[in-house]
């Protein structure tokens, strides 16, 4: 049985009067101890399926569809039954470590106040966990580095601190949104290192929201690739990567420059991406498409499970070499 | 022609040395990558080229004509700018908001050019048109535009001065992977008639083994390893350069703890 279970999930915010769909059909499953990449551009949808799963949707958001966790549904959980939910089943790792740690508390406030709450820890055996889980993430100073404060932290150790404030309350699933992108390229590879080791150990499910492809390949055992507030396509990593079926993914894996060869040109896929209430009524990557029959824009492509492309059987279509 | 020449540039803050016996050139038509992680120095030595900030010491020598400190005169500064332009990272903070996008590039040519307000819309036009947008774009403002969009305005102010330099700081890496992708490729056709040179400052080798002849690696403030862009992906020679090529996600890549 499946850890998380999204299925039919949409979202729409109020905006003018009007609503404005952000997600939409999106089927999702997660195993325990699974990694799945949930990969998109800006307005794709991600951050907004990811957050849905916690509770945080918008003030005003309309959601429907469902979110079955371990056997609940999340979205007719009450605030104290969130609140729980995020408390010990499932951490958030943020983009940016700053602007989610309180900066007038210690590093030690902040790592020892949810273990003490929510575990039920005297305080000096919670301090003694931090220290201990701090030199899991390779912070080896971990009683002076409780002392200090947020500022006195770099970008990449703040993200370690958020990574063992997540660890320490041993959640069944971590969703993590971007955990790297606002970290050097040294510090992202040894920050998504940690982050893969401890949670594999511990046999944590998680959730990668990110933009690069790439990364979600390297560390995820599924990747599902998001365009204008839907799934695309869903597949094993190795696999979408090598031969992808949709046209978008294919676009993703050649626009990216790379260090093994130089192109005159890049091959780009034209024009930009679109939000879900942007898009037109038939495939919503089709006016970008270099493969789409007038077809295309009639109707929506029904995700199959696996992608979402009305041409998919009859293309082949090209992945990273 | 050697456009830029910087030698034994060293800029401090305090008891903090930002930049430290930096020294490149940049001939007429090259593309130099100043590659290098947060901290790294590598934005300050882009605005030490600009003129944003005065180097500690060192020399700077543009088209030939030395960068002197202190106050210039309007027109010592206008002279200055159709030497050398900038694109900086974020397109959100560098757009006046109240500004129209066909004024930005006006403001830009009236200043350099004398043109009657026919040959001024025409020029605007065309500049828009050289990095992908369209007339109806001319009337929007900032917020109208997407993040591609602005930085696209942001190329086209700097290019309508006609700059022989463009320095690009991290100018692709906010963007979109697909957007990403299609401003390169720009950057790729504006290089090629003009002879306009690059200095393109960035973090990511992939993007800077697309666009750059050559590069320099600086690591705390200094160089560590300089050449051709090609050979110096392929055949790194020092450790941090093979650290930074390392943690670049790629097929069959896997994230690693450092030293392990």
């Amino acid at each position: 049985m499946s850890l998380l279970t999204i299925s039919g999930l949409a979202l729409a915010v109020p905006s003018a009067g009007e609503w404005r769909t952000l997600v939409e059909e999106v089927d999702l499953t997660i195993g325990a101890g699974e990694a799945v990449g949930l990969v998109g551009e800006s307005g794709s949808g991600k951050s907004m399926t990811a957050r849905a799963v916690l509770g945080l949707t918008p003030p005003g958001a309309r959601v429907s569809g469902s979110i079955v966790f371990d056997g609940a549904e999340v979205t007719s959980l009450g605030a104290k039954e969130l609140r729980a939910l995020r408390a010990r089943r499932i951490g958030m790792i943020f983009q940016d470590p700053r602007a989610h740690i309180n900066p007038v508390r210690s590093v030690g406030d902040f790592l020892t106040e949810a273990m003490v709450a929510n575990l039920g820890l005297p305080a000096r055996e919670a301090a003694a966990r931090a220290v201990r889980l701090l030199a899991e993430v390779g912070i080896g100073d971990g009683a002076r580095r409780l002392r200090q404060y947020p500022h006195e932290l770099s970008g990449g150790l703040l993200q370690r601190v958020m990574i063992a404030s997540v660890l320490a309350l041993e959640p069944d699933l971590i969703l993590a949104d971007e955990p790297t992108t606002a970290l050097d390229v040294t510090t992202q590879s040894e920050v998504m290192a940690i982050l893969d080791e401890l949670r594999r150990e511990r046999g944590m499910a998680m959730l990668l929201i990110t933009h690069d492809l790439e990364l979600a390949a390297a560390t995820c055992d599924r990747l599902a690739v998001m365009y204008a507030g839907r799934i695309v396509e869903a597949r094993e990593a190795g696999s979408l990567t090598a031969a992808p079926l949709h046209p978008y993914t294919s676009g993703l894996l050649l626009s990216r420059p790379r260090l093994e060869e130089t192109v005159h040109r890049l091959l780009v896929i034209p024009g930009r991406p679109v939000a879900a209430f942007e898009a037109d009524p038939g495939c919503a990557f089709a006016p970008r498409c270099a493969h789409a029959l007038a077809a295309c824009g009639e109707a929506r492509p029904v995700f199959d499970g696996t992608v979402a492309c009305t041409r998919s059987a009859e293309l082949t279509l090209q992945g990273e070499s | 022609m050697t456009v830029i020449q910087a030698e034994r540039l060293r800029k401090v803050y305090g008891e903090a040395v930002a930049v430290e016996e930096v020294s490149f050139t940049v001939e007429e038509g090259e593309s130099l990558a100043i590659v290098g992680e947060s901290g790294s120095g590598k934005t300050t030595v882009a605005r030490m080229l600009l003129g944003l900030e005065t180097p500690t010491s060192g020399t700077i020598t543009v088209c030939g004509r030395p960068r002197a400190a202190g106050r210039v005169s309007s027109k010592e500064r206008r002279r200055r700018a159709r030497e050398i332009q900038i694109v900086f990272q974020d397109p959100y903070s560098s757009l006046d908001k109240l500004q129209r996008i066909g004024d930005v590039i006006a403001t830009s040519l009236s200043l350099h050019f004398t043109l009657t307000p026919a040959e001024l819309r025409r020029r605007t036009l065309e500049l828009l048109e050289s990095v992908g947008l369209a007339e109806r774009h001319a009337a929007m403002l900032p917020k109208q535009l997407s993040g591609g969009q602005r930085q696209r305005v942001a190329i086209a102010r700097a290019i309508a001065v006609e700059p022989r330099v463009l320095v690009l700081d991290e100018a692709v890496a906010a963007l979109d992977v697909s957007i990403q992708a299609q401003i390169l490729n720009l950057l790729a056709d504006l290089r090629a008639p003009g002879g306009m040179s690059y200095v393109f400052i960035s973090h990511d080798l992939a993007v800077v083994n697309q666009i750059s002849d050559s590069a320099i690696v600086m690591h705390r403030g200094a160089v560590v390893e300089r050449g051709p862009t090609a050979d110096l992906l392929r055949e790194p020679q020092e450790d941090y350069t093979r650290a930074l090529l390392a943690a670049v996600p790629r097929p069959g890549w896997k994230p690693s703890r450092r030293g392990t």
